[in-house]
C-alpha cells in the first residue's frame, strides 16, 4: 500500500469512526444534562458537598460557583506539587519549586497541560494520580458544564436561571467522561499501554549500556489525556512514547478520543435547542477546517518543502518511524484543533507550512472542533458573531437560535474575540522584544524563533497546551507569564459566556420565519468558517507572516 | 419581480419642500466646509474608528515634518483625507436635512394669534405665548398659530408647508379629522383651534429638529455595530502594535508611518465612515415619502416588524362598498331591474348609490336619464332603511324602492305584493358571501307590488393588494385585516386580499389585545391609526404610524406620523427600515473583506526587504514597497467616497425571503469587497508609481 493510500485510509476510518459515534454520544450527553434525576450516588457526592442538586443557578451564581471550584482545585495542586516529597507514592522526588508548581497547577485546571517540565523525572505517581489525572477529569468538566450553560441559554427563554454548575460538573465526570475514559483506558491496555504503579527500572540494552524504563499507571491518564482534550502527557515524550501509545492503531484510537466529544456537541446542541439542523451546520464548519487543516499538514509533511525532506522522501525529522508522516500529521492538526496539545511527533520540526498548519489551528481559537466544551462555547460565539455581520444583511436585527444580538450580547461577543489575541500578541511581543526574556527563552534563530514564542503565547491563550519544543519554557518569567496567560485565556472567555448565556435565557425568542437568517444552510456554514478564519486570519497575519509564512516560503 | 430601489417616492404635486432623493456630486463640494469644521477632535473622538485615523493623520503630519519624504507626506495627505471624506459623508447626509428644515423654518415665522378671552372677545398676540388649552379664532387667509384641535367651525386647509401636498384639506371639528398643525394656512372658513403643543414643542419645531438631524440619537442597532467596529478596531490596533516588537526580533524595525498606514487601512475606516451618513439618509428616506419618524429606534424597528396590522377601509379596501352585480328575480328581465336600481339610485348621492349608476350604465348601456319633471325623490333614511323615486305616469304612480332586504320586502308585503324564495336565497347568499344585498322593488299602478331583484354591493379590495401581501409573506411578514364588519363579511375580504389573519367586530381594546398577544411571542407589531380610540394600541405597537389627518392624541401615541395619511405606506416604511439594516450589514462586510487585499500589499512591502522569500505574497505585483503602502491607503480613502451614494441611497433591496437576500448580499459585498480592493490598489499603484521618489 502506498503511502498516500494509507493516509487517506487512516483518515476516512477515523471519520467513520467520528460519524458512527457523534450521534449517540452526542443525544447521550443531551439526555445526561436534561435529565431530571440524580443517580444514587450522585445524591450522596450533592449531600457530602453541601449543595442542593434542584436548585437552579442564575449565571452569575453558576460562575461564581465554578470560579470557586476552580480556585479551590488551583490550591489543591499547588499544594501537591510543593508538598510532592512528603507525600507517598512519590518515588523519592523532590517537591516542585513554587513557580513551577504555579504553573503547572494552573495549567492542568485550565485544561491546557502545559508541561515546563518532564513527567517522568519530576512527578511521582501520587501527583500523577490525585493531582493531575483528577483535574484532567475535573477541568474538562468544566468546559462541558460552561458549554451546556450557554446551550441552555439559547434552548431557555424567559428565565434567568442557566442549570446548576455542580450538578453538571458531577454528572459531567460520573456519566461522561469516567465510564467513557474507563473504557478507553481497557482498550489501550489491550493495544499494549502500560499500566502499573512500580518505579523506575534499570536495564541494560543490547550494546551493554544502561537505561532507565519508568512505568505508571499510564493507560488510565492516557485516556482522559485525549478524552478530555488535556494533553498532559505522563512522559515528556507524550504520545510518541511507546508506553503511552505504542502501535498506529492505539494512536488511531488517541485522535478518536480527542475528537469525539467535540464532535458530538454540536449534536447535543441540535438536541437541546430542539432543531437537530443547527447541530448539523456547527458541526460542518468544524468538519470542515479540521478536514482542511489534516490535509494540509498532511501534504505538508509527506511532500516535505526544504532540501533534507525532498532527499528523505518526506519530513520524518521528530517523527515516530512506527507512525511515519501521515499519521503524525492527522494527529498534529487534530491535538492543535481540539485543544488538546498531547503529541505523537514534535510540531517544532515539522515543515514551515505543517507548522504553520498547528500554529494556526490554535489560533482560530480552538473551535475546529476545539476542546471538550470550549470548543462548542467559543464556535457559537463566532456564530454569533457571524450572525450579527450577516444578519443585518437579511434587514432584521440579527438573531441566532431565535434570541436577538443587540447591544449587550454584541458587547460580550466582541470582548470574548478580543481576549485571546491579546493575551497571546501582548505575551509575545513581550518575549521577542525585551532582549532579556528573548535570550533566555528564543533557542533558535530567524523566523522560527518567533514562530516558537507565537506558539508558546498561542498555546497557552487558548489552553492548548502543545509547544514548538526549542522554546526555552523553564524560567521563572515564563511559567509566571504563561501561567497567567492560561489563567486568563480560560477564565476570562468562560466569564463572557456565561453571561451570554444569562442574557439569552432572559430573552422572549423570536418565532423564526422566511425573515429570519437560516443559520442551517449551507450559506451560513461557509460564512461562518469564513469569519473563524478571517477573524483570526486578519489578526495574526501580520505576526505569522514573519514567522511560518517566511519559514513556508523559504 | 424587477429590483427596484425600493420604495420609489410618490409624485409629488408640488415642490414646497426640495426634492432631495437623488445624490448629486455637487452635493460633496458644497459640504467640504462643513466636513472640515468636523475636524475638530471633540467631534471625532464620537466616531472611535475615525478618531483613530484622525490620531495616526495628526503623527504622520508630525513626523513627515520632522522627516520630509514625498512618502511620507503623501501618506500624511491621505491620511486627512480619509478623514475629510468620512465627515464629508456625514455633511453630505446632514445638509440634505438642512436644505428641508430651511423651507420648514419659513413656515414657522413669527405669527399672530387672535386669542379668546372667557368672556368671548379677542386679543392678539403673538403665537409663542401661547399656552396648551388656549383657544384662538382663525379665518381665512390666516396662519394656524400652533398645533391644535379644532373645537369649533369646519375650514379648508393649505397644510403645503408640512405636507408638500398643494391640495387643500378639510378639518373640521369633532371626529378624527379635528387636528391642525401649526403654520398651515385656512384658506377658507372660521374655526376657533384649541391649542394642543407648548411654544417650541409643536409639531413643526419638532420636524425640524428631525430632519436637520440635531435630535438625532444613535439607534441600538447602530450601538451594536458602533461597539462591534470599535473593538475590532482595538485588535487590529493590537496587532499593529505588536507588530513592532516583532519585526524588531526578526531585525528590521517598521517606520511608524508605515506602521499607521497598516493600521488605518486595517481598521473599518469604511463602515465607520459611512455609518451615521447611513442613519441620517434612512430618516431622510422616509422624509421624503412624508413620513416623519420622531424616533430613529422605530425606524429600525420596521425592519424587524414581523405582524402587520392593516385597516380594512382605505387600507385594503376602497373606502366604500360598490355594486357588482344585479341578480333578477325570476321572471323579470335584466334590463328592467337594472333601469329601476338606476332609478331609484338617481337620488341617492352615497358612494353605494352612485356606484349603482355606473354599474347601471356600464354593463347594461343605460344612460342616467335627463331631468324627470313628474319624480318625486325619496330619500333614504335611517328609520325606513330604503330609498326610493315615486313617478307620476298618466296611470297613476309608480313607485321603485331599493334598500335593506328586510325594509324592502316589508314594504311590498304592505303593498299587497309577495317576494318569492328565491329572492331570500340569493339575499342569503350575497350576504354569507361576504357582500352586502340591497333589494329592490316596484308598484306599478293596477299591478301589486312586486320584487325585481338584489343589487349585490361588495368591498372591493384595492388593486395590487394581493400581490404586495404574497410579497410580505416571502419577507416573513404576517398581515393581519383589522375591520369593525362581522366575521362573516370580513373573512371573505380576508380571503379576497390574501391577507393572514383577521380581527373582525375590532374594538380598540381588541386591538390592543391583539398587540400585545403578538408581542407576547416575540413579534414586532405595526399598525396605523387616526383617532383618539387608537392612541392606546399605537402607543403599544412597536411601529405605530399616525395619520397626519388623525388626532393630537394619535400623532402623540405613535412614533411616526404619515404627512400623507396614507395607510398603505406602512408597506413601505417597513422597506425602508430593512433597507437600513442591510445598507449597514453590507458596508460592514465589505469593508472588512477590504482588509485581505490589503494585507496582500502591505504585509509584502513590509517585510520583502527583510524575507525576500514574502514577495510571492504580493500578488498584484505591485511596483514598490512605498507605492503598495500609499496605493493601499489612497483605495481604503477613495473607497469611502465611493460608497457615499450607497450609503445615502441605500443598498438595492428587493423583497426577498432571508436566504435569498443573505445570498444575494454576500455575493455582491462579501466577494465584491474580497474581489474589489485587488483590482482598485493595483489601478492605483499604476498611477502612483508614476510619482517621483515611489
Amino acid at each position: 500500500m502506498s503511502e498516500a493510500a494509507a493516509a487517506w485510509l487512516q483518515a476516512g476510518l477515523l471519520v467513520v469512526l467520528l460519524a458512527a459515534a457523534h450521534v449517540p454520544l452526542g443525544e447521550y450527553l443531551a439526555r445526561v444534562f436534561t435529565d431530571p434525576r440524580h443517580l444514587r450516588v450522585e445524591r450522596l457526592v450533592y449531600r457530602a458537598a453541601g449543595v442542593d442538586p434542584d436548585a437552579d443557578q442564575r449565571w452569575s451564581v453558576y460562575l461564581r460557583s465554578l470560579l470557586a471550584f476552580s480556585a479551590v482545585s488551583v490550591l489543591v495542586l499547588y499544594a501537591l506539587l510543593r508538598l510532592q516529597d512528603h507525600l507517598p507514592l512519590s518515588l523519592g522526588r523532590a517537591g516542585v519549586p513554587a513557580d513551577g508548581a504555579w504553573n503547572t497547577a494552573v495549567s492542568f485546571v485550565t485544561n491546557t497541560n502545559w508541561q515546563w517540565y518532564s513527567g517522568e523525572s519530576t512527578m511521582g505517581h501520587l501527583v500523577q494520580m490525585a493531582g493531575l489525572a483528577v483535574q484532567n477529569f475535573a477541568s474538562a468538566a468544566v468546559g462541558l458544564a460552561v458549554a451546556i450553560a450557554l446551550v441552555r441559554g439559547l434552548a431557555r427563554s424567559r428565565t434567568d436561571r442557566v442549570g446548576s454548575f455542580w450538578v453538571d460538573l458531577v454528572r459531567g465526570i460520573g456519566r461522561v467522561l469516567l465510564p467513557l475514559a474507563f473504557v478507553a483506558a481497557v482498550v489501550l491496555l489491550v493495544g499494549g499501554v502500560v499500566q502499573n504503579l512500580a518505579g523506575p527500572h534499570e536495564i541494560t540494552t543490547l550494546a551493554g549500556g544502561t537505561q532507565t524504563m519508568v512505568g505508571g499507571p499510564v493507560a488510565s491518564q492516557e485516556a482522559i489525556k485525549d478524552l478530555g482534550t488535556n494533553g498532559g502527557g505522563f512522559f515528556n515524550a507524550n504520545s510518541a512514547h511507546p508506553f503511552e501509545n505504542p502501535t498506529a492503531w492505539t494512536n488511531l484510537l488517541e485522535i478518536f478520543l480527542l475528537l469525539v466529544i467535540p464532535f458530538s456537541l454540536p449534536r447535543t446542541l441540535g438536541r437541546m435547542v430542539g432543531d437537530i439542523r443547527q447541530g448539523w451546520a456547527i458541526t460542518a464548519v468544524m468538519g470542515s477546517l479540521w478536514a482542511g487543516a489534516v490535509w494540509v499538514a498532511t501534504w505538508a509533511e509527506m511532500t516535505g518543502a526544504g532540501a533534507v525532506p525532498v532527499a528523505a522522501g518526506g519530513a520524518m525529522e521528530g517523527k515516530e518511524v512506527r507512525f511515519g508522516e501521515a499519521a503524525s500529521a492527522l494527529f498534529a492538526a487534530s491535538t492543535t484543533a481540539t485543544s488538546t496539545g498531547s503529541v505523537n511527533s514534535f510540531h517544532d520540526s515539522f515543515t514551515g507550512l505543517g507548522g504553520g498548519v498547528t500554529l494556526l489551528n490554535i489560533m482560530l481559537g480552538e473551535v475546529t472542533p476545539g476542546g471538550v466544551g470550549a470548543g462548542l462555547y467559543g464556535m457559537l460565539v463566532l456564530a454569533v458573531l457571524a450572525v450579527f455581520l450577516a444578519g443585518l444583511m437579511v434587514g432584521r436585527t440579527p438573531e441566532y437560535l431565535g434570541k436577538k444580538i443587540g447591544r449587550h450580547e454584541v458587547t460580550l461577543v466582541a470582548l470574548y474575540v478580543l481576549t485571546m489575541p491579546t493575551l497571546l500578541l501582548l505575551g509575545a511581543a513581550l518575549t521577542a522584544g525585551i532582549p532579556a526574556l528573548r535570550d533566555a527563552s528564543v533557542l533558535n534563530p530567524g523566523p522560527h524563533g518567533l514562530s516558537e514564542v507565537l506558539y508558546a503565547y498561542a498555546s497557552t491563550a487558548n489552553n492548548n497546551g502543545s509547544a514548538f519544543a526549542g522554546f526555552g519554557a523553564d524560567t521563572v518569567y515564563q511559567n509566571v507569564a504563561l501561567g497567567l496567560t492560561m489563567l486568563a485565556g480560560r477564565f476570562v472567555p468562560i466569564v463572557l459566556v456565561l453571561a451570554l448565556a444569562g442574557r439569552l435565557a432572559a430573552q422572549t425568542p423570536v418565532p423564526v420565519g422566511p425573515g429570519s437568517l437560516p443559520t442551517h444552510r449551507p450559506v451560513f456554514v461557509g460564512l461562518l468558517a469564513f469569519v473563524v478564519v478571517v477573524v483570526a486570519g486578519l489578526t495574526f497575519f501580520p505576526a505569522l507572516a514573519l514567522g511560518p509564512v517566511a519559514e513556508a516560503l523559504l | 419581480m424587477t429590483p427596484t430601489q425600493v420604495p420609489t417616492a410618490p409624485r409629488r404635486s408640488s415642490g414646497v419642500r426640495p426634492a432631495a432623493g437623488q445624490f448629486r456630486g455637487r452635493q460633496l463640494v458644497e459640504s467640504l466646509p462643513q466636513a472640515l469644521v468636523k475636524l475638530d477632535p471633540r467631534h471625532q473622538v464620537r466616531t472611535p474608528v475615525m478618531f483613530v485615523v484622525w490620531v495616526g493623520s495628526v503623527m504622520t503630519t508630525v513626523l513627515a515634518a520632522v522627516h520630509p519624504s514625498v512618502f511620507a507626506w503623501a501618506i500624511a495627505v491621505w491620511l486627512w483625507a480619509t478623514v475629510v471624506f468620512a465627515n464629508l459623508a456625514e455633511a453630505v447626509a446632514e445638509g440634505r436635512g438642512k436644505a428641508q428644515a430651511a423651507t420648514l423654518r419659513r413656515a414657522r415665522t413669527q405669527t399672530m394669534a387672535r386669542r379668546l378671552l372667557a368672556d368671548g372677545t379677542e386679543e392678539t398676540v403673538p403665537g409663542t405665548v401661547l399656552a396648551v388649552g388656549d383657544r384662538v379664532v382663525v379665518e381665512s387667509g390666516e396662519v394656524i398659530p400652533s398645533d391644535g384641535d379644532v373645537v369649533e367651525g369646519v375650514a379648508s386647509v393649505d397644510e403645503s408647508a408640512v405636507t408638500g401636498e398643494s391640495a387643500p384639506v378639510i378639518r373640521e371639528s369633532g371626529g378624527d379629522r379635528s387636528a391642525v398643525t401649526g403654520g398651515t394656512r385656512v384658506l377658507s372658513d372660521r374655526i376657533v383651534v384649541r391649542i394642543t403643543a407648548r411654544p417650541g414643542e409643536t409639531f413643526l419645531d419638532r420636524m425640524i429638529a428631525l430632519v436637520e438631524g440635531s435630535a438625532r440619537q444613535k439607534t441600538p442597532n447602530e450601538i451594536a455595530l458602533s461597539l462591534l467596529l470599535a473593538s475590532l478596531t482595538l485588535v487590529f490596533l493590537l496587532a499593529v502594535v505588536t507588530l513592532q516588537p516583532f519585526a524588531v526580533y526578526s531585525g528590521q524595525a517598521q517606520p511608524i508611518v508605515v506602521l499607521v498606514a497598516l493600521l488605518v487601512c486595517l481598521i473599518p475606516t469604511t463602515i465607520g465612515a459611512l455609518l451615521s451618513a447611513i442613519g441620517i439618509a434612512g430618516m431622510d428616506r422616509l422624509v421624503q415619502r412624508n413620513v416623519l419618524a420622531l424616533s430613529g429606534r422605530a425606524v429600525e424597528a420596521a425592519g424587524d416588524v414581523d405582524v402587520l396590522l392593516l385597516d380594512k377601509t382605505g387600507t385594503i379596501t376602497l373606502g366604500n362598498r360598490r355594486a357588482v352585480d344585479l341578480v333578477p328575480a325570476p321572471g323579470v328581465s335584466a334590463e328592467d331591474l337594472a333601469e329601476a336600481a338606476q332609478l331609484s339610485s338617481l337620488a341617492d348621492e352615497t358612494p353605494e348609490g352612485r356606484s349603482v349608476v355606473v354599474l347601471a350604465k356600464e354593463q347594461y348601456g343605460l344612460r342616467e336619464p335627463g331631468d324627470l319633471p313628474h319624480a318625486t325623490f325619496v330619500p333614504f333614511s335611517a328609520q325606513t332603511r330604503m330609498s326610493g323615486v315615486d313617478l307620476e305616469l298618466p296611470d297613476g304612480t309608480r313607485m321603485v324602492r331599493k334598500g335593506a332586504a328586510a325594509a324592502v320586502l316589508a314594504w311590498v308585503r304592505d303593498a299587497g305584493g309577495t317576494a318569492q324564495p328565491e329572492t331570500a336565497a340569493v339575499v342569503d347568499a350575497i350576504s354569507g358571501s361576504g357582500g352586502t344585498p340591497l333589494v329592490v322593488a316596484e308598484l306599478r299602478p293596477g299591478q301589486r307590488a312586486h320584487v325585481l331583484g338584489v343589487v349585490h354591493l361588495k368591498d372591493v379590495v384595492k388593486h395590487g393588494m394581493r400581490e404586495r401581501f404574497d410579497e410580505l409573506r416571502r419577507m416573513g411578514i404576517r398581515t393581519v385585516m383589522i375591520t369593525g364588519d362581522n366575521r362573516l363579511t370580513a373573512q371573505a375580504i380576508a380571503d379576497e386580499a390574501g391577507v393572514d389573519g383577521v380581527l373582525a367586530e375590532a374594538t380598540p381594546e381588541d386591538k390592543l389585545a391583539l398587540i400585545r398577544s403578538e408581542q407576547e411571542g416575540g413579534r414586532l407589531v405595526a399598525m396605523t391609526g387616526d383617532g383618539t380610540n387608537d392612541a392606546p394600541a399605537l402607543a403599544q405597537a412597536d411601529v405605530g404610524v399616525a395619520m397626519n389627518s388623525g388626532t393630537a392624541a394619535a400623532k402623540e401615541a405613535g412614533n411616526m406620523v404619515d404627512l400623507d395619511s396614507d395607510p398603505t405606506k406602512l408597506i413601505e416604511i417597513v422597506a425602508i427600515g430593512k433597507q437600513l439594516l442591510i445598507t449597514r450589514g453590507a458596508l460592514t462586510t465589505f469593508s472588512i473583506a477590504n482588509d485581505v487585499a490589503k494585507y496582500f500589499a502591505i504585509i509584502p512591502a513590509m517585510f520583502a526587504g527583510l524575507f525576500p522569500q514574502l514577495d510571492r505574497l504580493n500578488v498584484m505585483a505591485l511596483h514598490s514597497p512605498q507605492s503598495a503602502v500609499l496605493s493601499a491607503v489612497i483605495f481604503n480613502a477613495l473607497i469611502i467616497v465611493a460608497l457615499v451614494p450607497v450609503a445615502l441611497r441605500g443598498v438595492r433591496y428587493s423583497p426577498a425571503d432571508a436566504g435569498t437576500m443573505l445570498r444575494r448580499n454576500l455575493l455582491v459585498y462579501g466577494v465584491g469587497g474580497l474581489v474589489a480592493p485587488f483590482l482598485g490598489i493595483k489601478l492605483i499603484d499604476l498611477l502612483v508609481a508614476l510619482l517621483p521618489g515611489m
